[in-house]
């Protein structure tokens, strides 16, 4: 943030609003309350969360509630995304990927639909960008393909063929079962949704600095002005990149999700 | 002059991944343009590796914030 504050130095008015950095993603409580000896608040972030998540089951339900034959465009448009998710779960898991394809969409949609609200004008933050979301999805995405591996090959089965991968020698295994079990276990739900939150919330700053610059540079008519002109041709730029990765991480988020499941269907190689 | 340490770090632990992104990448293209037909498999499995790959920046990333 010191680089805005040294911006400002040049003109424009800054009065330090984004100091500290937290105060991007922090939000005061606008509601607060007591349940079952939780301290629970409503503030801004839960908002958007919610606006994000009624707009996608509204238009899922007129799109998919009602289908026909011939469909319209609504129609058209969510069945491609849903065949989307099911040519990644075939690829990847296989004929049994299909039971699966309901959880890798639903995975898609809603991270892409939360991410969106990084770009959405007026709403202008991700509820991915505050730990807790990633996490919690981290963790059905674990609890899932941790349950399929112990349905599938049964509870030592997929614990053992994790921890003693077969074609190793043996000594091998004091070095190697530590490393695949806190990789199989620990770092792949915390990667995936350290992934998803890091990225939110760079992507995050990234927007904030380019508006901020616009807003600071271009009243300053001498000296500031044409960075305010270079910030505000940018941003566009700024924008589409930022849908760019949104879609990716939706993406890549569900396409993990669904290597993993794979990865439990069958005993390791 | 003020600053963290843990900024350099970070951009120090940036140096694999970036390797490791541009070897995965490069390599990836190579041979989509050897074998178009197996594009997207090779696109699939390329994005697999970036992600795998992309988790050592991540945890530099929050590291640098950690400490």
């Amino acid at each position: 943030m010191t680089h805005v504050l040294a911006a400002a130095e040049w003109g424009g008015e800054f009065d330090g609003v984004l100091e500290p950095i937290s105060a991007l993603f922090d939000f005061p409580a606008i509601f607060e309350f007591t349940w079952l000896g939780l301290d629970l608040m409503i503030n801004r972030t839960i908002l958007i969360a919610w606006l994000m998540t009624a707009i996608v089951m509204i238009v899922f339900l007129v799109g998919l509630g009602n289908p026909k034959i011939v469909p319209g465009k609504l129609q058209a448009f969510l069945e491609m995304i849903v065949e989307f998710n099911r040519t990644i779960a075939m690829e990847i898991i296989g004929p049994k990927g299909a039971k699966f394809v309901p959880l890798l969409t639903t995975f898609f949609v809603s991270i892409f639909a939360l991410n969106v609200a990084k770009i959405t004008p007026f709403v202008l933050l991700p509820p991915t960008s505050r730990a807790a979301w990633p996490l919690f999805l981290a963790l059905i995405s674990w609890v899932v393909y941790v349950g399929v591996g112990i349905k599938e090959q049964g509870f030592f089965g997929y614990f053992g063929g994790l921890a003693f991968p077969p074609g190793v020698p043996k000594p091998l295994y004091v070095i190697l079962t530590p490393i695949e079990l806190v990789s199989a276990l620990i770092l792949r739900p915390f990667t995936l949704a350290v992934r998803l939150f890091a990225n939110m919330v760079a992507g995050h700053i990234l927007v904030v600095i380019t508006l901020v610059t616009i807003h600071i540079f271009l009243p300053s008519f001498p000296f500031g002005w044409m960075v305010g002109v270079a910030a505000l041709v940018a941003s566009p730029l700024v924008f589409g990149f930022e849908l760019f990765i949104i879609a990716l991480q939706a993406y890549i988020f569900t396409m993990l999700t669904a290597v993993y499941i794979s990865s439990s269907m069958e005993a390791h190689h | 002059m003020e600053g963290s340490l843990n900024v350099i770090g970070y951009g120090i632990a940036t140096l694999g991944p970036g390797i490791g992104l541009g070897l995965l990448i490069g390599k990836a293209l190579e041979s989509m343009a050897r074998q178009p037909e197996a594009a997207g498999m090779i696109r699939t499995t390329m994005f697999i590796g970036i992600a795998v790959v992309e988790a050592l920046a991540l945890l530099g990333f929050v590291l640098a914030f950690a400490v």
